[in-house]
């Protein structure tokens, strides 16, 4: 078992836009590039020209559709980005046998020490939202590290210094900073919109917010239609009021 | 407990270096990170006008393209039958040797026999040169069977058009509809444009009949019958004209609506523009009760209404002409509904919605303007309605006329080139159309001799068509004949076809670049594969005698090269992207870039430009060769790149010009222009001052711009055409005026397809084929991650998909007993295909899809013979005719749009039929695998690329 730090002030984390999310897998690819040489690498693909080509992702893209009673012109096509929540209350932490898996007081990253990591996958068990990826070939676990060879690296310029699925996200669906800042942009866009977490019921805590889809714009109020007896016009009569129109040119 | 230490600021690049993506067609802006030699991390260049820093999926996935086992390793000589993938690797000396000698003997005696077209290159403005300086008229690239109808009806109707030539205001439209724009084109702006306009809470709508991508994150979908979008925006039209809103001074100011049309059935110039002796259109000036100049700006212009000519004759404003056409019950929203799939009331509100935020909400920036007239603007006022088009209309035979209505609509709404409406980006608008016209008239082309021009431009009239004297083509696809008579981009999809039959004439050599003709980029796919190996009985040759092809990879249509001459990758040459090609800007100012070695290659390939330039010298081509005879550009590309002028002054690049590289636009060639591309990103840009960067077709500031920079003739205004002459000048011929008639045979098509205002006709092969019969519209799109990227797959594109299902409506699909994962046959006229079913809510109930160009045939790309590219990927390809249907009168015509020569992908048609029970649950038809051999590298069982950037990590084997 391995114990949780102490709740610290910081909680890094992602706010992810489903408003305008378009299911494009940049960030998930973008994900990969860096972290495939990067504080997990490799993320091992095996198999990679053949039959069953399978690697190492710590971001997938879910999509799915959502039916509601109005049928096929109701419903909603979902793209659902998912890493690693890196929850306030970590079972995939709690869990590990060896003190591999362990929470960062100071931003609340959920990371795996690969040293003390024996592949038991345990964590993969404990973690509700398929998070934790199991690198066969390594023999251990790896998962999203938010980008922790990025946000504090000295080496790069200060605006990359975010995960690299929020620099590459063309729509802008993705947001990182301190989720209990309340003064944070991130935690004004979850007021602001609703942000909720994936499947709270289970008392994980997740830090990682979804932001729902904003309510469809209303055009002027609500118009409905240009006018009521515009079936019944007669072409002619219509010329006969604009014959008089003359504008400069 | 105690944390592990950390390195959170390791060592990431030894080197950046800035170059250009070449994973689609958008052409952003990258950073790529190198770390030993080898590619650490590719990213977005924050200050590149086209990404703006960020990157899409195919970008991120170019790593694995730079390191993919199936990249060629050298040239290729056949040695087996052709399509048997048996090749022997050859010195590039005894390649070059070989093309040649074979060219040089095409060229002494007969230069059109070279039919030398391209694919996604981005490389036009050296290959349509290169082609002409050969000398054949049978050039063209991939335009033809992707997008020509969306340019040829943009640039004859408004000057400008979408994708490269425009884009929505996302800055500032309210209102955004989008129709047929599958994932992409293009890919990373519009991204970020629907981010920013969703964010800002303007309405977007999506018309497409299928809710992915882009139209899963629309306010609202409008789930449309495939083909039908002419019928509805005909009835939006309808609905705007009826109740007044249309923007009447806009359209007098800045387009044809009150020019007069000739009203006299029969003569030679019905339906042309009346005009003074000099050659001016003419209006009815109200004010003055007169008939004056058009263009004048003193006259107060009647819209409706009919007026003597001095003649005698009667004339009516192109406007009431317009409005008489669309005001008719035919076009009612409740007489269209059940054609496009939508219901009535849902047209009448999106047509209450547009008219509303183009009128009511305008947006007002505070910028003073000049336009044309000299008349100062104090402030820009828009309509922000927008619209944004691709593939789904672009790729049905109607989709010239379709194009044309969005562009009509546009106008009455006056959103265009304003805030918040569709934005031009520079060099367009150009004059409508670009005084550009297509080479290779009899006598043109001769032994030994350039062509007298570009081989793609835009004809005005019969007289520019490029036919003999029974009307017969001219060139192999057949464009500028009267078969497609405004065929700006070629006919790359009948090329293959053309060939074999010898129709119109024989060929001897098909030069290749980057095009998948033996596979996915070919309509009839199995029919490209038989026609390429087809020999003729008494001699045993090759009815198409020689095939030369460049790839950078084993793609499918290796195989059928005799001569195969490797690419090198993106990452691994220089590159143009030149505003004389298909340019980058954005609507607030000109933009070009070139590409950069960021690696050296470790096989022995070359850039295919460079090989283009060599091949040019060998073969003595008069602008590739010096007076003495010798190379005039021994650098290749990078070289070309600099030094060659198209006009004095104006080269591949526009940036830094002139000696000390203080000139843009035009220039003297600048020995150091490489290196400041490079010093900045390897891009350059101009911004537009404020004041220009609106309403440019009649903005005086631009315009004089405009015209310095060389991107128009002279600085006058760009007037806008609701109702088209030329193709008028097209109809009168089939009516039998004129010096160049069609042959009798073509007049009824000619006259019925060149209606000066848009039309809309049910697509050319559904009106062939018993919808009873085959009831559903079929049609495909790429998904995100693999649009407009060359072979669609790598170790980590493949990860995300890499087998695909016919997609149906689950409403539909019960109603005929098919469930989720049933095995299917979809068959069409053409042929059939058995698949599996996916079934779905967001597609029309009427409509079938796939992904394209997921299947792939076994061992190409260098994958497993069991891949599921290969065991589970399908093409519909197999379905789609090149020709129209047989056993029709029209069958010898080719599946296009009969304006522009477009391929209609999208007209098809299907049944689909449960397999048996009995039958084998695989894709059908298969094909004989086309496997490397020793020819490529091995492929690894496990890939562990990046492992070497960990300290303390083994190297990647």
């Amino acid at each position: 078992m391995t114990s949780l730090p102490q709740a610290g002030g910081v909680r890094l984390g992602l706010v992810i836009d489903l408003d305008i999310c378009v299911g494009c897998h940049a960030c998930a690819v973008n994900c990969k590039e860096w972290n495939a040489g990067g504080h997990a690498a490799p993320l091992t693909d095996s198999d990679p020209y053949g039959a069953d080509p399978a690697g190492v992702w710590f971001n997938r893209i879910h999509g799915y559709e959502v039916t509601n009673e109005m049928g096929d012109y109701g419903g909603r096509t979902v793209h659902f980005p998912k890493s690693c929540m890196h929850c306030a209350s970590p079972d995939c932490v709690t869990v590990c046998p060896t003190g591999a898996s362990f929470k960062r007081a100071e931003d609340g990253i959920v990371l795996v020490d690969e040293a003390k990591c024996i592949g038991c996958k345990l964590c993969s068990w404990a973690c509700p939202y398929g998070a934790r990826e199991f690198d066969a070939h390594e023999g251990v676990m790896k998962k999203c590290t938010l980008c922790i060879d990025r946000i504090y690296n000295e080496n790069l310029e200060e605006a990359d210094r975010v995960p690299a699925c929020v620099t590459t996200c063309p729509v802008g669906a993705r947001h990182f900073g301190d989720l209990a800042d309340p003064k944070s942009e991130v935690a004004q866009l979850v007021a602001d919109r609703d942000g909720y977490d994936l499947m709270p019921e289970l008392g994980y805590q997740p830090t990682n917010k979804y932001l729902p889809p904003r309510p469809q714009p209303q055009i002027g109020g609500g118009v409905d239609r240009l006018s009521n007896d515009q079936d019944t016009v007669d072409p002619d009569s219509k010329f006969l009021q604009w014959v008089d129109k003359l504008f400069s040119r | 407990m105690i944390e592990p230490d950390i390195d959170t600021s390791p060592h990431i690049a030894d080197e950046i270096k800035y170059t250009t993506c070449y994973m689609c067609a958008c052409r952003c802006g990258i950073k790529v990170h190198l770390r030993d030699g080898d590619v650490r991390y590719i990213e977005g260049n924050r200050d590149h006008p086209v990404n703006q820093g960020v990157l899409c999926g195919k970008g991120s996935a170019g790593i694995m393209k730079q390191y993919s086992p199936a990249k060629l390793k050298a040239p290729l000589l056949r040695t087996g039958p052709r399509g048997s993938g048996q090749f022997k690797e050859i010195s590039w000396d005894e390649a070059m040797d070989i093309a040649t000698e074979r060219l040089a003997n095409i060229r002494a005696t007969d230069p059109k026999k070279l039919a030398f077209f391209t694919g996604r290159d981005q490389s036009q403005a050296l290959t349509g040169w290169w082609a002409s300086q050969f000398g054949t008229p049978n050039y063209a690239a991939h335009g033809g069977f992707c997008s020509v109808n969306m340019a040829a009806a943009g640039l004859y109707s408004i000057g400008g058009s979408f994708w490269e030539f425009g884009e929505p205001d996302w800055d500032h439209t309210k209102y955004l509809m989008m129709f047929g724009v599958a994932e992409d084109h293009d890919s990373n702006p519009i991204k970020i444009g629907l981010g920013k306009i969703k964010s800002r809470g303007a309405k977007f709508v999506s018309v497409n009949p299928v809710r992915t991508g882009y139209s899963a994150i629309a306010d609202e979908w409008l789930g449309i019958r495939p083909g039908t979008d002419g019928l509805f925006l005909f009835s939006l039209i309808r609905e705007l004209l009826i109740s007044d809103n249309v923007d009447f001074p806009w359209l007098v100011k800045y387009t044809n609506a009150p020019w007069l049309v000739i009203q006299d059935e029969g003569a030679a110039d019905h339906g042309l523009f009346a005009r003074d002796d000099d050659g001016n259109p003419l209006c009815w000036d109200g004010e003055g009760k007169r008939l004056a100049n058009a263009l004048d700006t003193d006259v107060k212009p009647a819209v409706v209404g009919v007026y003597t000519l001095p003649d005698g004759r009667d004339a009516v404003p192109a406007f009431e002409l317009m409005a008489r056409r669309y005001m008719v019950p035919a076009y009612a929203p409740e007489a269209v509904a059940d054609r496009i799939g939508l219901p009535a009331d849902t047209i009448r509100r999106i047509a209450a919605e547009m008219a509303h935020t183009a009128f009511q909400e305008e947006v007002v920036l505070d910028v003073p303007w000049v336009d044309f007239a000299g008349r100062l603007h104090e402030q820009m006022v828009g309509r922000p309605v927008s619209f944004h088009a691709m593939r789904g209309i672009s790729a049905h035979s109607n989709g010239f006329h379709t194009c044309r209505a969005i562009h009509l609509l546009q106008m009455l709404l006056g959103a265009i080139d304003c805030p918040g409406g569709f934005r031009y980006k520079p060099p367009f608008p150009r004059p409508v159309p670009p005084p550009q016209k297509p080479a290779g008239k009899t006598g043109q082309v001769q032994a030994g001799t350039p062509l007298q021009g570009p081989p793609l431009g835009f004809p005005t009239g019969p007289e520019d068509l490029l036919i003999d004297d029974d009307g017969k083509p001219l060139r192999l696809d057949k464009a500028y004949s009267w078969e497609a008579p405004l065929s700006a981009h070629g006919l790359m999809h009948m090329i293959i076809t053309n060939a074999w039959k010898g129709d119109p004439y024989p060929i001897d050599t098909l030069l290749l670049f980057m095009a998948n003709m033996g596979w996915n980029s070919s309509m009839n796919t199995a029919g490209m594969i038989d026609m390429l190996t087809d020999t003729d009985p008494d001699t045993g040759d090759y009815k198409i005698p020689y095939i030369i092809y460049s790839d950078a990879f084993w793609s499918e249509t290796v195989a059928y090269a005799d001569l195969v001459l490797p690419d090198t990758t993106y990452l691994e040459r220089h590159d143009c992207i030149s505003l004389l090609d298909r340019p980058i800007c954005d609507a607030d100012g000109p933009a070009d870039a070139i590409r950069q070695p960021v690696v050296s290659p470790d096989r022995d390939v070359r850039p295919f430009q460079d090989v283009l330039i060599d091949l040019g010298a060998r073969l003595g081509l008069p602008g590739l060769v010096d007076e003495d005879g010798s190379p005039r550009y021994p650098g290749g590309f990078p070289d070309y790149m600099v030094h060659h002028e198209r006009a004095p002054g104006v080269g591949m690049l526009a940036g830094w010009r002139g000696e000390n590289g203080a000139r843009h636009g035009s220039g003297a060639p600048n020995e150091n222009q490489l290196a400041m591309y490079k010093a900045n990103g390897c891009f350059w840009k101009d911004e537009l001052a404020k004041g220009q960067r609106y309403f440019k077709f009649a903005n005086k500031d631009y315009l004089e711009y405009a015209a310095r920079m060389g991107f128009i003739g002279k600085a006058q205004p760009v007037v806008m055409q609701i109702y088209s002459e030329i193709l008028q000048t097209f109809r009168l011929a089939a009516d039998g005026h004129g010096p160049v008639q069609p042959p009798d045979a073509e007049r009824d098509r000619i006259a019925c397809y060149f209606d000066p205002l848009p039309v809309w006709y049910e697509p050319v092969e559904q009106s062939l084929i018993d919808d009873g019969d085959y009831p559903f519209f079929a049609v495909t799109q790429r998904p995100m991650i693999m649009y407009h990227a060359w072979d669609s797959q790598n170790a980590w594109q493949r990860q995300i998909i890499s087998r695909n299902r016919l997609y149906m409506n689950r409403g539909r699909a019960r109603t005929m007993g098919i469930g989720e994962d049933d095995w299917v046959w979809v068959s069409s006229h053409k042929g059939r295909v058995r698949c599996q079913v996916q079934l779905m809510d967001g597609v029309n109930p009427d409509t079938v899809w796939t992904w394209n160009a997921i299947g792939k045939r076994q061992g190409a790309w260098n994958l497993d013979v069991d891949a599921p590219e290969a065991k589970q990927g399908f093409l519909l390809n197999h379905l789609i005719s090149e020709l129209l249907p047989e056993g029709t009168d029209k069958s010898r015509y080719s599946n296009s749009d009969p304006v522009t020569g477009q391929a209609a992908w999208y007209d098809l048609r299907v049944k689909i039929e449960k397999a048996r029970p009995d039958e084998a649950r695989e894709i059908a038809p298969q094909f004989e695998p086309v496997t490397p051999g020793d020819l490529l590298d091995k492929t690894p069982a496990t890939l562990r690329y990046g492992a070497s950037f960990r300290a303390g990590k083994k190297a990647a084997p």
